[in-house]
């Protein structure tokens, strides 16, 4: 499917391909908040809506992305060379709150009467190589992150469950800010997050799931 | 001003000026769902899972609905949200103006996150007309005695602000009824919380911070939403009316 990304991790721009809300709202708000606006975000809503399942594959499937995320900095912290100061801290620091994301959400499927997923097996290729590798992974993590919780939020049946969502996802998108200017980007490059649907996660994060 | 004096619209105009107005309204808006939502997962992440499955109002958040009470919910709710972004993309506006800001790097980040809550402005502008509401008119405001504080006050100040965005969007989404509307607020509150976390490096509060900054950063992996009441008293002094 992505085989040519393998250890490219140059997942952020495998951007949602399609009409995402995003792009749809930002056009709007750009040229013409009035015409666009609100309506252009329905296509989205109803494709994710679409997805079916329940909160528990919901958070189920937001606990595959909590495991990978805290496989990646657990094993970033022992492993990325000359890893040191700012950006060793920030990784522990991230590593520490998927696990307890982790934790969570391990408690809310439980909760909903589901099953908790297993953690996946993982494979971040060439991504500890150098800090530089590291962080551009970490960027396309947390990026996809935050566009994943948006993108399956206001499928989410539970008050409680949304405000747990929408709160992680904060953290999420303030570790994406962090990343970001620990590397020279933008912390906030666009007015309006994407979200993105199950399948386009799951495209982007295939390539670090082994077996 | 006069047209809009009996809607939502200037909500935050009658907030400032008639408090009996004032409580109708924040009653109207509720206690923050989200909030108690949040603590039965929280408290489920403790040791003692303690299944406290209350039944919020947020969980009315499952009908998309569009009957009149529940539209007027997310009018009111969006026009709230566009009186924080207003509040937010003048803060920008007159900071960049003032000229007080010299290094270039902080500059250009302002720029851009003024820009940014513009953008807010005008979708949720957008979002309130679609919803069939009267857009918040845009709240009279000064952030001088800011500006004149100089760069850290500024920079202190812009991560305040922006803290208190990203928790009071994120104490509203469990209200949210349309789905249009929800995807809408998350996708602005991520990005609030991006600016907030740019903010809070740049001033070296860190991930977690204190002073000003307590209440509105997250605890740790797991960020707080604000009720409205709390959020209008802590952008008070910034009203002129």
């Amino acid at each position: 499917m992505n085989n040519e990304n393998l250890a490219v991790p140059e997942l952020a721009t495998v951007e949602i391909q399609g009409h995402t809300r995003g792009a749809f709202i930002l056009r709007g708000a750009m040229a013409a908040g009035a015409v666009y606006g609100l309506g252009a975000v329905s296509p989205f809503v109803g494709q994710a809506l679409a997805q079916g399942g329940g909160d528990a594959d919901i958070v189920n499937f937001a606990l595959t992305l909590e495991y990978l995320e805290s496989a990646f900095y657990t094993q970033a912290v022992k492993k990325v060379p000359g890893l040191s100061g700012k950006t060793l801290d920030l990784a522990k620091e991230l590593r520490d709150d998927e696990n307890q994301h982790v934790s969570a959400l391990i408690a809310a499927v439980k909760q909903l009467g589901g099953t908790p997923v297993k953690a996946p097996g993982v494979d971040f290729g060439a991504a500890f190589k150098s800090k530089d590798s590291f962080l551009k992974t970490a960027n396309v993590f947390e990026d996809t992150g935050v566009s994943a919780y948006n993108g399956a939020a206001p499928s989410i049946q539970s008050g409680a469950i949304l405000g747990a969502a929408g709160s992680i996802v904060q953290v999420e998108a303030r570790h994406a800010s962090l990343i970001r200017l620990q590397r020279g980007a933008p912390p906030a490059p666009l007015a309006f997050d994407k979200a993105s649907t199950k399948q386009q996660v799951l495209t982007a994060v295939k390539p670090f799931i082994k077996g | 001003m006069n047209e809009n004096e009996t809607t939502s619209g200037s909500a935050l105009q009658e907030l400032t000026e008639d408090p009996s107005s004032r409580k109708r309204f924040l009653k109207a808006m509720g206690g923050g769902g989200a909030a108690a939502a949040l603590g039965v997962l929280v408290a489920a992440c403790g040791s003692s899972s303690k299944s406290k499955t209350t039944s919020t109002a947020a969980g009315a958040a499952t009908t998309s609905s569009s009957s009149g009470g529940s539209m007027k919910g997310d009018i009111a709710i969006v026009n709230y949200a566009l009186t924080l972004e207003y509040l937010e993309a003048q803060f920008y506006a007159d900071v960049i103006a003032s000229g007080v800001i010299k290094d270039p790097k902080v500059g250009s980040l302002a720029k851009k996150f003024g820009e940014t809550e513009q953008q807010h402005v005008d979708a949720l502008t957008a979002a309130v007309k679609q919803l069939g509401g009267t857009p918040a008119t845009k709240p009279k405001a000064s952030f001088q005695s800011v500006i004149q504080g100089g760069p850290t006050k500024i920079l202190t100040t812009a991560a305040t602000v922006e803290n208190l965005g990203a928790a009071a969007y994120l104490g509203q989404a469990g209200r949210i009824k349309s789905k249009d509307i929800l995807a809408a607020a998350l996708s602005i509150h991520s990005v609030e919380a991006r600016h907030a976390a740019a903010l809070n490096e740049l001033i070296g509060a860190g991930f977690q911070g204190n002073g000003p900054l307590s209440g509105s950063l997250p605890d740790g992996a797991f960020a707080k939403p604000m009720a409205m009441a709390e959020v209008l008293k802590a952008v008070k002094p910034f009203l002129t009316a």
